[in-house]
């Protein structure tokens, strides 16, 4: 065989983002460069515009109603095949991590593993939120009093920009166990292992419009999905490096009365999560029932 | 409006059922796949900010808001003539829409909750959506439903005898219902998903034209085609080349399947370029259409406001 025969051509592979369960481009035909922490060229990813976050917004509330429908059980079991279908992707995903944040493979590795064990971890909470955040409660009267957790509804997540997949990991699953739905804007700089999660969700049984993930200026399409009447809650830590932003954020948010969660600071991924995120995006809702006749 | 006659210029055409089937079947064959091509391209034009918002005003004052369902009850009818009258109850600015589209039966009780409005009452008739009833039966369904106030009655021709050339029988149809109809204006159903061929929709637009229909509209929104870009165009043409040919105006009404502003904004488009200005006004061209309405109304909304809205603010129907 000769030297120029063995030469193959490498393929190289279309970026896209995750809409309603599917991978469309950007609406508006945009890309932008994405490189490795040394800034050489890895890839171009969709630069998305306000017109992606609206469409990703309809599909998010379109599969608002199935998602929050289904059984605590069920959601669980949907949630823990996406780590298994993350495990088979192991390699994958470390070699994505380790060119987007400049990590060694060993550390890249790590990473990976965390960010399978924490989606494992978010999964088996589907079924304990009720017990934690509801409850009986005693009342002075002949009444059962109930309280029970039920999801916001639609939440925009801007996801860290430091970490690209144990950070969104972190940061999505503890959104969409209990029910909702969400759009998530990735990492502006490292947006490749996220739009790699969205080929994991596409095959492992979560509903199409449960998780939509779009790539591009985190301030571009924060804005709209701040400020849009039909998104329900906003998750503002990927915005936290960029105090003026936030605070915009936050103040358009206040048109429909979000719930908006804005992180002090920067976090420590590798961290115990805790239940803060989980009960950040659920409401409570007490029912009054008599007793006996 | 008193019966019309066909023109003058073509009152030999209808003289008999050879005489019609040779005029129809002499009008020009479509070019199916120019008609699509030119559907699609019209589709792409972009319209933006101001004229988008004079669109979607336009859009929202040519809908014939419908409900045409078995489960159908007095309240439904009259939360959607409240509606009708006041698309956005917080926004006076929004224009009342032309027309509310129901089903006999429930033809008085919205034209009682329509009383002191412009919103006029439309009334399908004729066995809709089959259409597939005696003559008599036909026209006493018309004669009931303007009698229960309907100022416009939309009907369903016989596709069964259009489709095995019995155009007279369909003529005389049109006619009959026309005069049973007295002064309500004459909407006409083609029914274009069950005519299978650009060439039969033609043919339908011309024959239901010469019978003295006041609107054609393409379907009933009971099959699985409905209204189409291509389609209303083709109807658009035939209105367009009636008029030169006759001097009468005739309007359209697409029906079915128009559910985003996108759509009803592509439909605008094709009005204008094909029939002309003439033609952009609730008078002669319609919408028939039930959750546009909402899609509409929130548009108007993120003009007004620069943000996007959602269905929460607007009415459940």
């Amino acid at each position: 065989m000769s030297e120029k025969s063995g030469a193959r051509l490498s393929v190289f592979k279309t970026y896209k983002l995750f809409v309603g369960g599917k991978f469309p481009r950007s609406e508006s035909g945009r890309v932008y460069q994405v490189t490795d922490s040394q800034g050489g060229w890895l890839a171009n990813a969709p630069l998305s515009s306000r017109k992606d976050a609206r469409d990703a917004v309809v599909a998010a509330r379109k599969a608002f109603p199935g998602w929050s429908g289904a059984t605590a059980y069920n959601r669980g079991q949907v949630l823990y095949r996406v780590a298994e279908m993350l495990t088979g992707r192991r390699e994958q995903f470390a070699d994505e991590v380790a060119a987007a944040e400049g990590l060694d493979r060993e550390a890249a590795l790590a990473a990976v593993d965390t960010a399978i064990g924490r989606w494992v971890w978010y999964a088996g909470w589907s079924d304990k939120i009720a017990q934690v955040a509801g409850g009986a409660n005693p009342v002075a009267g002949p009444f059962f009093n109930l309280s029970v957790p039920e999801p916001t509804g639609v939440v925009a997540v801007l996801a860290p920009q430091d970490s690209s997949l144990l950070g969104l990991v972190s940061v999505l699953a503890p959104v969409v166990v209990s029910g909702n739905t969400a759009v998530v804007v990735t990492s502006e700089r490292a947006p490749l292992p996220a739009l790699s999660l969205a080929e994991v969700l596409a095959t492992s049984d979560v509903p199409g419009g449960v998780v939509n993930i779009l790539s591009g200026r985190t301030a571009e399409l924060g804005a709209p999905l701040a400020a849009h009447q039909d998104v329900n809650a906003i998750d503002l830590t990927g915005a936290a490096g960029d105090a003026a932003l936030a605070t915009e954020l936050e103040t358009a948010a206040a048109g429909n009365l979000k719930r908006v969660r804005r992180p002090a600071a920067a976090e420590d991924w590798s961290a115990d999560p805790g239940t803060g995120r989980l009960l950040s995006f659920v409401e409570t809702k007490t029912v009054w029932h008599p007793i006996g006749i | 409006m008193p019966p019309t006659a066909p023109p003058a210029a073509l009152a030999d055409v209808t003289a008999s059922d050879a005489a019609l089937r040779r005029y129809l079947h002499g009008l020009p064959g479509v070019d199916a796949v120019g008609l699509d091509a030119r559907a699609a391209v019209l589709g792409t034009r972009s319209i933006k900010t101001t004229a988008k918002a004079e669109a979607i005003d336009l859009a929202i004052s040519m809908i014939d808001l419908t409900t045409l369902e078995g489960a159908d009850t007095p309240g439904k009818v009259r939360s959607l003539c409240a509606k009708g009258v006041r698309p956005d109850p917080g926004d006076p600015g929004v224009p009342h829409v032309a027309a509310i589209c129901v089903y006999p039966d429930m033809a008085a009780i919205a034209k009682d909750a329509l009383a002191g409005s412009p919103v006029r009452v439309a009334s399908v008739a004729t066995a809709f959506p089959a259409g597939r009833a005696a003559r008599p039966v036909k026209l006493a369904d018309t004669r009931d439903a303007v009698a229960a106030g309907a100022d416009e009655v939309d009907m369903v021709i016989d596709r069964g005898a259009f489709l095995s050339g019995r155009y007279l029988q369909v003529f005389e149809e049109i006619a009959a219902v026309r005069e049973a109809a007295g002064p309500a204006h004459l909407k006409v159903i083609l029914e274009n998903g069950e005519l299978s061929t650009y060439d039969n929709i033609r043919r339908a637009s011309w024959l239901a034209m010469l019978a003295g229909a006041d609107f054609i509209k393409t379907s009933t929104g009971k099959v699985s085609v409905n209204a189409t870009l291509p389609n209303t165009l083709l109807m658009l043409e035939a209105v367009r080349d009636f008029r030169a040919a006759t001097g009468r105006q005739v309007g359209v009404k697409p029906a079915g399947g128009i559910r985003t502003t996108k759509d009803a904004i592509k439909y605008l488009v094709l009005v204008n370029e094909t029939a002309g200005a003439d033609w952009l006004s609730p008078d002669w061209f319609r919408l028939g259409a039930s959750s546009l309405l909402n899609d509409l109304l929130m548009q108007r909304q993120k003009l007004a406001t620069g943000r996007y809205s959602g269905p929460d603010y607007v009415t459940v129907d």
